[in-house]
């Protein structure tokens, strides 16, 4: 924009921010006199009808009631996204100070604001959060959950969620009662099932706010998902108590028998959700397999399916979180190789973006609600909660793990405990809980004021201070490796020796089941809900077509022809997985491709760094180069089709999550560490495509001849390293951490 | 057979315990186990081991069946098979697959590394020469693969070439185009698989030595 350079640097962060304040300062009036705007309306026209004057033509009117409720939605989300933008152009705040505390002082601010203008600020309605901005987070979450540490830690999580939670909720329930039989305090109409609720409310690990600050800190994986499953596990168990003491309050008294239906509660409302959550990811996996002939609503069944399964389970008093999270495992492998890549981009890019308009939003109406609510402020009370909050979070964690540690074969070190102890975090769940307190609780105000200091608490202090303990207390990182192929192997190679060996010992260990599982998946479950031959590939060879297919994109890219794809529309018809025939024209431009390939590799010969031909003995030399470049061309074309509309394989076993929370972009090569591979198929290939470019091939060897004997190996030279880097940027997702300017212009055809 | 053959095992089977790290209480379920697989003789052979039906599904038995037999394995220092194995020979091979202790040293766990790392070198090595040439890396992912259904051998092949590939581009660097790479030697292994955290990862419950040991099953 050339209009918009300036000389100097600060001009053009200045020149947002001024931008960004305009728009506040016209949003906010706007919203402001919006009633006036209202009655006015409406006024006027019943003055027309009444009196019918002659008027003139009203050439320009304004009607703000008619856009009102989406336009104020429209301006708040444009707002906290402008807010968004607006901290990622300040370099060292967004370093020190965890997005989540900016938005939240950001809504303060535009909270104080909108007071000041003499306005009610609009509060978190419950509603609002339950319904529409938590489910895309949670969906995010759930969809890429990565299931291996997930699995082998899932014991651990349950324990935290489920015993810690409650722990949490009767000790400082418990102490908070004792308090208030203080005279002094002044509290003394609060009895104890309302401090119950109280603390069952304040208890639970926030997913929100751990996913916004644990994102930045990368900590190493068995912590991440230690912490981050269980914010999402606890879910059951806040449901069931909330509901539970809401019940209790009312009448007044617990019996025996009470306390079990709520202990029976807690099964059903986990593992109903858990069920609703299932079944529902059964029918979108089943329903992606019909979906062959209409890619382009292929991603909204992955959204619809899985909301249908939260509203469905929270219609119920179930756990929808639960539901979510179960709905987006179960179904996750199946979609995935069914539907088109494409379709797989949309789905992860849909979801990361609402998760993440989402979250900013309750950011920000966390920090307007708190300008806005009724408060009443009790020191001792308040004070005593945000102590008892981490006093009692210590605890939990410290005692759990003694008891963990001793069915664990990775042991939790202190370092571990310490951060896993940080880390609870309360966020914007509590508050909305606490705000749907019936206005029958005297304490409501109290309960609420309470609620938001420890959030503020955890969030601006926890989540400020993590960062830096982080570093002080050495404690191991997210490990950012790029994936090998030989480290692929030896997992698999693993698995099947580990499953040997139990087999052996005659015991039934976890490799076992885990063995059991997959075989009963691939023999029933997959006939049924993958679409085609796909079913049958392991993981490792997904991971290596992976791999494989950016390889081919380098190598059509080395060829410097931008249009050398040929359109989608030719494409519809071919068959996934088949090797396709070639229209005539795309053979063509194939053809001009290769050739201009092996042109451009015949200036840039040189030695590199290993070449392929250093495998073989010497008689296959002779074989190389002819061959090689037939399955070359052959190869290409197989990928480009398959790239294009085939089903999206399942992702190699660590994908890159919507801001990089668990493993770096592993689509990220660097050029000199992965080596093009270049494939040999000795027996001639037995597809039609190949014979009819067959004779293409004896008008190859004057071109073959001026290159140099073994030094054939035309890709992966230095302009191979070039590519792969061009190609790296292409298709790595950009993530807030990442180079932003990335966008995909290969994929965007 | 009474007190006396009682007491003998008890003492064999310290003796054991002080060698290979095993509890007395593990030595007691293995030998169990060691027994039922034996038929209650004193040595295993490879019939025995053949006819455990949890080995049936998996694309490593002959692979792990080997590994019993294989001198490499038995700490002896020989190379070779051998056709039958007792019970000392047994606890030699499963003590491969014990977990780390919780507290161990840096030293330690690097042995305990190449300890685990070795066993698994030396089933992709099956002509015993110290490296694994393309040919064997080659045979292993094809067995690996072999019960996966139709992958067929070339995408097998093309794996096991890309892997060598970067093996080789990994530790060689540059090599001039003559120059032949002649395997993966037991060094070049520890480093690919460095970042796999195998210590934490290669073990069986059942052979934990800090929890509750379980009960054999059949």
């Amino acid at each position: 924009m050339p209009a918009f350079s300036c000389a100097f640097p600060g001009c053009r962060r200045d020149l947002l921010v001024i931008v960004l304040v305009v728009f506040v300062g016209i949003g906010l009036p706007i919203e402001a006199s919006a009633p006036a705007y209202q009655s006015h309306g409406t006024e006027g026209s019943y003055l027309t009808n009444v009196t019918n004057t002659k008027k003139a033509f009203p050439v320009l009117a304004v009607n703000y009631k008619h856009v009102r409720q989406p336009f104020e939605i429209a301006l708040w989300i444009l707002l906290a996204l402008l807010m968004k933008l607006g901290f990622h152009l300040i370099p060292r705040l967004s370093g020190v100070v965890p997005e989540s505390c900016l938005l939240i002082v950001v809504g303060l601010l535009v909270g104080g604001l909108i007071k000041v203008i003499g306005e009610e600020p609009p509060v978190l309605d419950s509603q609002l959060f339950f319904l529409c901005l938590l489910p895309p987070i949670i969906l995010d979450a759930g969809y890429f959950l990565p299931i291996r540490p997930f699995t082998e830690n899932v014991g651990t999580i349950l324990v935290f969620a489920v015993i810690g939670t409650l722990w949490n909720t009767f000790f400082m329930g418990g102490l908070l009662y004792a308090l208030c039989q203080i005279e002094s305090v002044g509290l003394g109409g609060v009895d104890l099932l309302a401090c119950l609720l109280f603390g069952s409310i304040v208890s639970a690990v926030d997913p929100v706010a751990v996913l916004a600050v644990f994102e930045e800190i990368h900590i190493n994986e068995l912590v991440h998902i230690l912490v981050f499953g269980e914010s999402l596990l606890n879910d059951a168990v806040t449901v069931v108590l909330y509901n539970l003491f809401e019940e209790f309050a009312k009448v007044g008294t617990v019996t025996v028998l009470d306390v079990f239906l709520g202990v029976v509660c807690f099964f059903v409302v986990s593992l109903g959700g858990v069920l609703v959550g299932a079944i529902y990811g059964f029918l979108a996996a089943f329903t992606s397999r019909f979906t062959s002939h209409t890619r382009v609503i292929e991603p909204l069944f992955v959204f619809l399916y899985s909301y249908m399964a939260y509203l469905s389970s929270e219609m119920f008093h179930l756990s929808g979180i639960m539901a979510l999270i179960v709905c987006g495992v179960v179904m996750r492998p199946y979609v995935e190789a069914n539907i088109s890549h494409k379709s797989y981009t949309t789905i992860k890019y849909f979801l990361k973006m609402w998760s993440s308009v989402s979250e900013t939003l309750i950011f920000i109406f966390l920090g307007v609600s708190t300008v806005a609510g009724p408060h009443a402020w009790n020191w001792t009370f308040v004070i005593t909660t945000v102590i008892l909050c981490l006093v009692s979070r210590v605890l939990g964690v410290i005692g759990l793990t003694f008891i963990i540690n001793k069915f664990r074969i990775v042991k939790l070190t202190k370092k571990d405990q310490f951060i896993v102890a940080y880390g609870g975090l309360r966020g914007a769940i509590a508050f909305s809980l606490g705000y749907l307190l019936s206005n029958r609780h005297q304490m409501r105000n109290l309960f609420l004021t309470a609620i938001i200091t420890v959030i503020f608490f955890t969030v601006f202090v926890q989540g400020m201070t993590i960062r830096p303990l982080v570093e002080l207390l050495a404690v191991k990182k997210k490990k950012e490796s790029k994936p090998s192929i030989n480290e692929e192997i030896h997992t698999e190679f693993l698995n099947h020796l580990l499953t040997g060996v139990e087999g052996v010992c005659g015991h039934y260990g976890h490799y076992h089941w885990k063995e059991k599982l997959n075989r009963f998946n691939k023999t029933y479950v997959k006939r049924w809900l993958i679409a085609g031959e796909n079913f049958k590939e392991p993981e490792l060879i997904a991971f290596y077509r992976k791999m494989e297919l950016k390889q081919a994109i380098m190598m059509v890219e080395s060829g410097q022809l931008p249009s050398a794809l040929p359109s989608t529309i030719s494409m519809q018809n071919i068959q996934p997985r088949a090797i396709p025939r070639v229209s005539k024209k795309r053979e063509e431009e194939i053809r001009r491709i290769l050739r201009s390939n092996l042109q451009n590799n015949k200036q840039k010969m040189r030695s590199r760094s290993y070449s392929r031909h250093t495998l073989f003995d010497a008689d296959e030399e002779d074989n190389v180069s002819e061959v090689r470049l037939r399955k070359t061309k052959m190869e290409m074309e197989r990928r480009m089709s398959h790239y294009l509309t085939v089903p999206a394989n399942r992702e190699s076993p660590r994908p890159g999550v919507r801001r990089v929370r668990f493993e770096s972009d592993n689509q990220v090569f660097s050029a000199d560490s992965v080596p093009t591979v270049h494939f040999e198929q000795p027996s001639p290939p037995s597809t039609p495509d190949a014979v009819s470019l067959e004779e293409e091939v004896p008008k190859r060897p004057s071109l073959e001849a001026d290159i140099e004997g073994p030094r054939g190996n035309a890709s992966d030279n230095h302009q191979g390293e070039l590519d792969y880097q061009r190609l790296a940027r292409c298709l790595s997702d950009p993530g807030p951490n990442k180079d932003k300017e990335e966008d995909d212009p290969f994929m965007s055809c | 057979m009474g007190a006396s053959q009682s007491a003998r095992t008890e003492h064999e089977f310290q003796d054991l315990a002080d060698r290979t790290g095993f509890s007395l209480e593990q030595i007691g379920n293995l030998n169990k186990r060691f027994r039922q697989l034996s038929k209650n003789e004193q040595t295993l052979s490879r019939q025995d081991l053949a006819s455990i039906s949890a080995l049936d599904n998996n694309p490593l038995r002959a692979q792990i069946i080997n590994a019993f037999f294989d001198k490499r394995n038995l700490r002896q220092n020989e190379v070779g098979t051998v056709q039958v194995i007792g019970f000392e020979e047994f606890l030699m091979v499963m003590s491969h697959f014990r977990p780390a202790a919780m507290h161990i040293t840096e030293e330690e766990r690097e042995k305990l590394r190449r300890e685990k790392l070795r066993f698994v070198f030396n089933m992709h090595d099956t002509d015993s020469d110290g490296t694994i040439t393309l040919e064997e890396y080659r045979r292993a992912v094809e067995e690996l693969l072999s019960k996966a259904g139709t992958i067929g051998q070339e995408t097998a092949k093309a794996i096991a070439d890309a892997a060598m590939l970067e093996v080789a581009s990994t530790t060689r660097g540059k090599m001039e185009p003559d120059e032949f790479y002649e395997g993966i030697t037991f060094e070049n292994f520890l480093q690919i698989l460095k970042t796999l955290d195998i210590e934490t990862r290669m073990h069986v419950r059942f052979l934990n030595m800090d929890t509750a040991t379980m009960r054999c099953g059949k």
